[in-house]
């Protein structure tokens, strides 16, 4: 449950992840996560939408929220806690039933050999301190807060289950140690499109009615704006835009943002899209690039861009990482082509 | 307007039969539509409709299990029409790639892992057209560079591209003899959205190009109305919809459509969605009736007793739905709105 004191749930700080790639004789290190700084709410739960392409480094992030993942630097605070302090016994005391997981594939996260329920009577009697009266309870209720039952689950295997309805069940799972927080990565990425609102549904569900605040990293935008109050946009492991759905995706500032937002198939035939999007370059290259990654493919580039690295900016209640937001930069520095704040992309 | 495939109340169902237990699975059963020469055709529904069983027999790759038990496919590709289902093994594979060509799921990693990426497209013209390896590299490296893609892909493997260059690689290496008919079974699935926006981009250039005709086949509806001018929406083995685009999602008839379309998010719109209860059926013991009155918020009686059959409501619109036929009986009102 939430902090009464007022300190925000999670708080990420300068948070880095370096990785080290042979290629050949040389070993390249690239950071997958950069300096990633956010923070949940005060107070009151959330859904923190973390939005991305692939390689944009969201799911290193995700694992190094869950403690999979060792950061290089940087700090998580967890409920007033430094994670990366905790030991071995506080982690599966407190932190493991406190911060859950969801992954994207409910098939992987269950073998087809075991009954479904034996994974939530496990979790209820290891970490939810069931005992043998108490369980089936905790179970069920675990069960209806995602939509499910007890008697509709018990007795069966994965393959018998649909795809929403085992997602739903790890869900469940999830949720027997009351967690105040949930890291979905890309929960719904692998539902037909019909069956995903009704997952997305069960967070905002979860949020209003349980307290439980939930992380949810998705390429996604739709459901991204459906289900979060906040969203940050990340690029090869930077995190370029941050702020409240309506603003950044209802007025995007960032010129990635902006391409993301118009390259979304809109299931409206009479918004189709008029213009070509330019190619990404390699994940490689993009990641080294100095000054600004996104500096190569960007409609807007200027030659600060290629040299120094974005401050994070705040533009009108968002926060952009880009040189065009910067108000001390030199107007020597500016093309006098391009304009000082981005017009809006035409889609 | 030419019609370049014509299929005929098909069915298609995978048969076993192991341990005394016959199992029929009715992945097709009844489907009839046309498909005209120079359109995207889509085919819209979800897992376990039958969509990708129905590219396998548009394809003429119908391997045991999988039979055809009734119907007719026709295609005309040069002004002769030949039927699909009598061709022999040779006559097929003649066709293949020359005539149709198919982009499958998952398509990326159809690409050998162990030849270089000219090395891929050489073994393949090669194959289907007697030229030497420089003018085989020649008309593809012309032909890469026509769709936008860097000529340095060519030395590549294709553990060296990213998942949306291997993509557009293998729609290129479908397309490049340029057959008249290509079938892609959910070329975007999988992608991100910038890269899949570029595939959708490329699958249109190409369309113009060639002047080809295309049948996508995707569970995503914003790739739909993005790239197709017709929708067919598929549900448990059957066709219970279909119209030009445009129609599809102003005006959907079918409840099970409109669900789809109205199921979705939108950005700009945090107004709550609602998605249709339970799940399509098993297709070796569907719902009697119309398969889809278990789910149906406004089934009736007759729903369950009887499959409606497909009826043209307009020009470029067709629709199997009891409501639908009943209220045209009463020369009543426009489409029913939903109850979210």
């Amino acid at each position: 449950m939430h902090q009464p004191n007022g300190e925000p749930l999670l708080q990420i700080e300068r948070l880095s992840r370096v990785f080290s790639i042979r290629q050949g004789l040389t070993t390249r290190r690239f950071l997958a996560v950069d300096q990633v700084s956010l923070a949940l709410e005060q107070g009151r739960p959330e859904i923190l939408a973390v939005v991305g392409e692939s390689g944009s480094g969201k799911t290193t992030l995700a694992r190094m929220i869950l403690g999979l993942e060792t950061p290089t630097s940087g700090r998580l605070i967890f409920k007033g806690r430094d994670v990366a302090r905790l030991g071995p016994r506080e982690r599966r005391a407190w932190f493991m039933k406190e911060v859950q997981p969801i992954f994207q594939d409910p098939f992987a996260a269950f073998s087809p050999l075991k009954k479904v329920e034996s994974y939530l009577y496990e979790t209820a009697y290891n970490l939810g301190g069931a005992t043998r009266a108490s369980v089936d309870d905790q179970v069920d209720h675990a069960l209806t807060a995602v939509g499910l039952s007890l008697r509709e689950v018990k007795g069966r295997y994965p393959n018998e289950l649909s795809g929403g309805q085992l997602q739903r069940t790890a869900i469940a799972r999830a949720l027997i140690t009351s967690p105040s927080l949930l890291v979905a990565d890309e929960p719904v990425s692998m539902l037909d499109a019909s069956l995903r609102m009704s997952i997305v549904n069960s967070f905002r569900d979860l949020k209003e009615q349980q307290g439980v605040s939930v992380i949810y990293i998705t390429h996604d935008l739709a459901t991204a704006y459906y289900a979060a109050d906040r969203i940050a946009v990340m690029l090869r492991g930077w995190v370029v835009e941050h702020g409240t759905v309506e603003q950044v995706l209802g007025s995007p500032k960032h010129p990635y943002t902006q391409i993301l937002k118009a390259s979304v198939p809109e299931p409206d035939p009479s918004q189709k899209w008029q213009d070509k999007v330019a190619l990404a370059r390699p994940e490689a290259e993009e990641y080294m690039q100095a000054g600004c990654k996104f500096a190569g493919r960007c409609p807007f580039a200027m030659d600060i861009c290629t040299r120094a690295v974005p401050k994070d900016l705040p533009v009108e209640g968002q926060t952009v990482k880009c040189h065009l937001y910067d108000p001390e930069l030199p107007a020597d520095q500016r093309r006098p082509d391009r304009p000082q704040i981005p017009l809006q992309m035409t889609s | 307007m030419a019609t370049i495939a014509d299929i005929r109340d098909l069915r298609a169902y995978y048969i076993t039969d192991a341990y005394g237990v016959r199992r029929t699975v009715r992945a097709v059963d009844g489907i009839s539509l046309a498909i005209r020469r120079n359109e995207i055709y889509g085919i819209a529904g979800e897992s376990g409709c039958g969509k990708s069983t129905l590219l396998k027999i548009l394809l003429g790759t119908i391997t045991p299990p999988l039979t055809v038990v009734g119907g007719s496919v026709t295609y005309t590709f040069d002004g002769m029409p030949v039927d699909m289902l009598s061709l022999s093994e040779d006559e097929l594979r003649a066709m293949r790639w020359k005539e149709i060509s198919y982009v499958p799921q998952g398509s990326m990693h159809v690409l050998n892992p162990v030849r270089r990426i000219r090395d891929t497209f050489r073994d393949f013209i090669g194959a289907h057209v007697r030229t030497s390896p420089r003018e085989t590299d020649e008309m593809v490296r012309a032909y890469l560079r026509d769709l936008g893609l860097p000529d340095k892909v060519l030395g590549s493997f294709p553990h060296q591209l990213s998942g949306g260059m291997r993509q557009r690689v293998t729609i290129a290496l479908a397309t490049i003899l340029s057959p008249k008919l290509i079938l892609a079974d959910e070329p975007t699935t999988a992608l991100d959205v910038v890269v899949q926006r570029g595939v959708i981009q490329l699958l249109q250039e190409i369309r113009e190009r060639e002047r080809n005709t295309m049948v996508v086949v995707t569970h995503d509806m914003g790739v739909h109305a993005n790239l197709t001018d017709r929708v067919a929406v598929l549900y448990a083995g059957q066709l219970v919809e279909e119209a030009d685009t445009r129609t599809l999602f102003a005006q959907p008839r079918h409840p099970y459509t409109q669900h789809l379309i109205r199921s979705l998010p939108k950005i700009d719109d945090k107004s709550e969605r609602v998605s249709i209860p339970g799940r399509p059926p098993a297709l070796d013991n569907p719902p009697s009736g119309c398969r889809f009155h278990t789910r149906c918020p406004f089934a009736m009686e007759v729903c369950k007793n009887e499959v409606p059959a497909l009826e043209q409501i307009a020009p470029s619109h067709r629709v199997a739905c009891f409501l639908v036929s009943e209220r045209r009986a009463e020369a009543s009102p426009p489409a029913i709105e939903l109850q979210a």
